[in-house]
């Protein structure tokens, strides 16, 4: 099981964003658990300047902007 | 060359469904049809043009050219970054703890934050076509001023004392550990192709955002433009006294707008005989000022600093209004009354 935080403070992107890996995910079959962190501080700690950005198990793997679905392919197998 | 879009308005609306050039409805559809089909057949060629001369500078490059230059240099490297960094309103709160966690002074991130809504490339085309380039000229020099201004005085406040205290305390981390030389990430090289897919998604996503408020702007500039008669905005506001400002500074308050939607509204009211500072004041207000945005910085900062940067930019607004309402007469000699 994939933990996928998406990082945002709560714009359109950032649920664009969940939505997107979420469906990518089913299609691939890969488990994961998509939370949404909203918090400022958290955000921080990540050091992204540019949301929506993506961790996965709490390892930052890409910022500044909605991913593609190729792009959210590679993300989630690699 | 632009005219084009006056005689293809002039055909569509007096040939193919002949109206009558002097009824309201008429000058107002007129308007409506010339200044979409201008805005939008301009915004795609240059939006596309200027994203692949751009692709792609991002947002970490510009904090670390930023944060190794001197203090003064700084509020205008911010104010100039902020004007040229396609940014959405949602990354400023993420924007504002970069920065900051990087020891970039508070001055310098707001001077970034107040430009970034005020100047970019969508109101700089908008305004060229519709108000000619003297003027965006004006709008330009005005925008980095408000932003590098607002930026000076927070600093000279110590608006740093009312950050948030997770915020204060990355802000007194980094100003207080030296700043390893670590090089900045270098630049991905893109290919021409790549630079091609950058450029049509920055413009199929610019277009989605904004092509409503282009229809909304501009219906209302038309709406203006054909029913309130010329020369109303003199005898009814009188021209040019001094409280005009402040009442067209706090009348933008409450309207939520980007500058793509006020820019059609102010070619209407400064046709319309308004006073053009008295117009800049009201547009910067709409644009700048919004509600929204500053219930986000909430998260990062104490209420009295977000009233410190609220107080300093309608200062600022009225300032700008005042003193282009003075200048006006030797600025734009061609459409100021």
């Amino acid at each position: 099981m994939k933990k996928v935080e998406v990082l945002g403070t709560g714009c359109k992107k950032c649920v664009t964003t969940a939505e997107q890996l979420e469906a990518v995910a089913g299609e691939l079959g890969i488990e994961v658990a998509v939370e949404k962190v909203t918090d400022p501080a958290a955000i921080m700690g990540y050091k992204v300047m540019a949301t929506p950005g993506i961790a996965i198990d709490g390892k930052l793997v890409h910022s500044g902007g909605v991913p593609d679905r190729h792009k959210i392919e590679s993300l989630l197998t690699a | 060359m632009l005219d084009i879009f006056t005689r293809l308005a002039d055909w569509l609306i007096y040939g193919l469904a002949g109206l009558d050039p002097a009824s309201k409805w008429d000058s107002s559809l007129h308007f409506f049809i010339e200044d979409t089909t201008k805005i939008f057949a301009l915004l795609v060629v240059m939006i596309f043009v200027i994203a692949l001369a751009r692709a792609y500078l991002d947002l970490e490059r510009v904090r670390d050219y930023i944060q190794n230059k001197n203090r003064f240099c700084g509020y205008g490297l911010g104010a100039s970054f902020g004007a040229i960094t396609p940014f959405c309103s949602c990354s400023s709160i993420p924007l504002f703890l970069g920065f900051t966690s990087a020891g970039i002074p508070l001055g310098i991130t707001m001077a970034f934050l107040f430009t970034s809504p005020i100047i970019n490339e969508v109101a700089v085309i908008m305004l060229w076509s519709l108000l000619g380039w003297e003027f965006t000229l004006v709008y330009v020099v005005i925008g980095m001023a408000v932003g590098i201004g607002g930026g000076m005085i927070l600093d000279a406040l110590k608006g740093e004392r009312w950050l948030k205290d997770f915020t204060a305390k990355a802000y007194q981390q980094a100003s207080n550990t030296p700043q390893s030389d670590v090089p900045a990430p270098k630049a991905p090289s893109l290919s021409m192709k790549e630079r091609h897919v950058f450029a049509r998604n920055e413009l199929k996503e610019i277009v989605a955002r904004i092509w409503k408020w282009i229809i909304i702007g501009v219906g209302l500039g038309a709406a203006l433009h054909g029913f309130v008669p010329d020369g109303w905005f003199a005898d009814n506001l009188g021209s040019g006294q001094w409280w005009n400002v402040p009442v067209a500074v706090f009348a933008g308050l409450p309207l939520y707008s980007n500058a793509t939607g006020v820019i059609p509204i102010m070619e209407s009211l400064i046709l319309k005989g308004l006073p053009v500072g008295t117009t800049l004041a009201f547009c910067m207000s709409t644009v700048a000022a919004s509600f929204p945005e500053f219930i986000m910085l909430k998260q990062v900062m104490q209420w009295r600093l977000l009233g410190t940067i609220f107080v300093i930019l309608l200062t600022n607004f009225m300032i700008v209004g005042w003193l282009i309402n003075l200048l006006s007469p030797w600025l734009f000699s061609g459409f100021a009354r």
